[in-house]
């Protein structure tokens, strides 16, 4: 299985395609050439395969699971797997199963939306540093540099202390519009944020380095000559270039983000009972370890399959758009 | 040149440390709600007040600031909380040692295991065992700390009952197995890939080349032209290694009960003794950004290609 995945890691050090900068005009070529560089790897196939069926249950959770995932069954407390419950009930006589199912909304809503904050930040400050250079380059690369130097997680759990506390106590209207869609989402827009706000730094440095270079080359120079705005500049002609590197940054960024959102589950600091968080049933079978195992082996499953999955896929996207990316 | 590049690198610390506090301490006092409010009783008015103004909660906000960095620059962090009769300072002695002792272990599992792990997946690059070694290396990253935990006290404890199923007993206790395991997955599993990924480069160089036509042996090459040259930048992500195992020691000292750091902080979250979560913040902080530092020291030293200039 893992052939075509090493042959792409080899392929992706020895590019294939050198002079594959010039073909950017046609951007179509690029999309489609990357994917039939991902299909070829079989690992990274088939890990999309799986995350693709994972989105579709997620979507159509409702119509997938069994039961509700709060229902709860005073008469099957704590069952094994069996044919009215596949994966069982946990010690609150909830189907496993179909808190799994509800359970994988929230892991992809997390990666997906989590992403998108850390790239609404991270690709602007990347390009804005890049593109201005001098002090405003200098200020955000420390800043860049110093959050780095911090532990993230540590940084996650010391934010998520001050949301969770600032959320349930709100002042003023901002704040109340946020904890009331906080307390509707079962605690998942405290996450968004908190996540998101930490996770920026690697993804601005990644867009600041390719923007870097980008700048010297002769169609950006022209633009320049041109007399194209800032605005334009960054918009026109560094941002599309960028796209590849912030593609495979935000699927690796993906499965981080889901560890993340069931290590603070985990923690009680991310979703709220009932909600299904994976990270949250496994922190509630702990207790039950020893008499209810398999309480723990589903969502232990669910999530490193996931994050798997996301890796590899990764993986495959990294190596498949290689060329077009500077180092 | 040198001692200048040093200096530079030292003071550098400062404002790193600075904004770790500095965030830390505005996001912990803006919090609101504090560990008074949250008992069964309500604790009347007036008994707050004195509670506030015995810790000195009373005083403007800037002089909080102050007030705690001049003390916590002389290693004073102030009372907890929860805990009465003992300092943060008291309770980081008691607790940083014994998670010290295992993120010791851990990161020397993490490298006895890893480094050859990482150097097997580049030997035998695209063969069989690259294949599992790469696969060991995905799955130890795709799988959280609390998972491999716990599924290590499932299996091992309570299934095959080889071990015990939680504790710490020091370093010579078999106790320490688990949590050991657990802690170092992650960072072997970096170290691997790491390591692949480097020798695979190294392998490619002409040096390589040119001791092999030199007529050394395979082995020779490999153990002195090719993994000692590999493994120089493999030494630049002790400092992620370290923040990894920093951050997983949170999980598995919660969950295999080891009365490290790791759980305290946990504890002190839940607890709300932010005090506690200041002082662990600073602490963690401090000791991953001077591992950075050491690093970057003491990376000129063993590459001879990088000299002193910076």
């Amino acid at each position: 299985m893992a052939v075509d995945n090493a042959a792409m890691v080899d392929a992706a050090i020895a590019p294939e395609s050198p002079g594959a900068l010039g073909s950017r005009a046609k951007t179509t070529g690029l999309w489609q050439e990357a994917f039939r560089r991902l299909l070829r790897s079989r690992l990274a196939t088939i890990a999309a395969i799986l995350l693709i069926l994972l989105a579709l249950v997620a979507i159509f959770a409702p119509f997938v699971a069994p039961y509700d995932y709060t229902a709860q069954d005073y008469s099957a407390l704590t069952q094994p797997p069996s044919r009215d419950h596949w994966l069982g009930t946990d010690d609150l006589g909830r189907d496993i199963l179909s808190r799994l199912i509800f359970g994988a909304r929230i892991s992809l809503a997390v990666g997906l939306v989590v992403q998108a904050v850390i790239l609404l930040i991270g690709v602007p400050a990347g390009l804005i540093a890049a593109h201005f250079g001098g002090k405003l380059d200098a200020f955000i690369m420390r800043t860049v540099d110093a959050l780095y130097s911090i532990p993230s997680l540590l940084f996650v759990i010391v934010i998520m202390t001050f949301l969770r506390a600032a959320l349930a106590t709100p002042s003023g209207p901002f704040m109340e519009t946020l904890s009331a869609i906080d307390a509707q989402t079962g605690g998942l827009i405290g996450i968004f944020i908190g996540i998101g706000l930490i996770n920026w730094m690697p993804a601005a440095r990644l867009v600041r380095g390719q923007a870097v270079s980008l700048k010297q080359k002769e169609f950006v120079e022209a633009a320049r000559g041109l007399g194209a705005s800032d605005r334009r500049i960054m918009l026109q002609h560094l941002l599309p270039n960028v796209v590849p590197i912030i593609v495979v940054t935000a699927t690796i960024g993906i499965p981080q983000a889901i560890i993340y959102e069931a290590g603070i589950s985990f923690l009680g600091l991310g979703a709220r009972p009932p909600m299904p968080s994976w990270g949250l049933m496994i922190s509630e079978a702990i207790p039950n370890l020893r008499s209810y195992p398999f309480m723990l082996i589903s969502p232990a499953v669910a999530l490193s399959l996931t994050v798997l999955a996301f890796n590899f896929l990764g993986d495959g996207l990294r190596d498949a758009l290689d060329p077009w990316m500077e180092r | 040149m040198r001692t200048a590049f040093v200096i530079r690198r030292v003071l550098a610390l400062i404002p790193t440390l600075l904004l770790i506090y500095t965030l830390t301490f505005f996001l912990m006092h803006s919090t609101p709600g504090g560990p008074w409010d949250t008992g069964e009783k309500p604790i009347p008015a007036d008994v707050q007040e004195r509670l506030k103004a015995a810790y000195g909660l009373d005083k403007p906000l800037w002089q909080q600031y102050t007030d705690f960095l001049g003390k916590a620059v002389r290693g004073d962090l102030g009372p907890s909380y929860t805990q009465r009769s003992r300092t943060v300072t008291d309770i980081i002695g008691d607790t940083f040692p014994v998670s010290l002792q295992l993120a010791a272990i851990a990161t020397l599992i993490a490298a006895l295991v890893g480094i050859p792990l990482g150097v097997l997946g580049a030997v035998r690059h695209n063969r069989p065992l690259d294949y599992l070694a790469t696969f060991v290396s995905v799955f130890g990253i795709s799988t959280p700390a609390y998972v491999v935990t716990s599924l290590l006290v499932l299996l091992l404890a309570s299934k095959l009952h080889w071990l015990p199923t939680s504790g710490w007993d020091g370093v010579r206790s078999p106790k320490v197995i688990i949590p050991a395991l657990s802690l170092a997955l992650y960072p072997m599993a970096v170290l691997a890939r790491y390591t692949r990924s480097s020798l695979l480069e190294v392998l490619r160089t002409d040096y390589m080349r040119t001791a092999r036509a030199k007529g050394l042996s395979e082995r020779s090459i490999l153990l002195r032209h090719g993994i000692r040259n590999a493994l120089l930048p493999v030494i630049t992500i002790a400092g992620i290694v370290l923040a990894d195992v920093a951050t997983g020691s949170f999980f598995v000292e919660t969950i295999y009960q080891v009365p490290g750091i790791g759980r305290y902080f946990v504890q002190s979250i839940t607890a709300r003794d932010y005090p506690v979560i200041l002082g662990t913040v600073l602490l963690l902080g401090l000791v991953v950004s001077v591992m950075n530092l050491l690093v970057d020291l003491l990376y000129p030293l063993l590459d001879p290609r990088i000299g002193s200039r910076s």
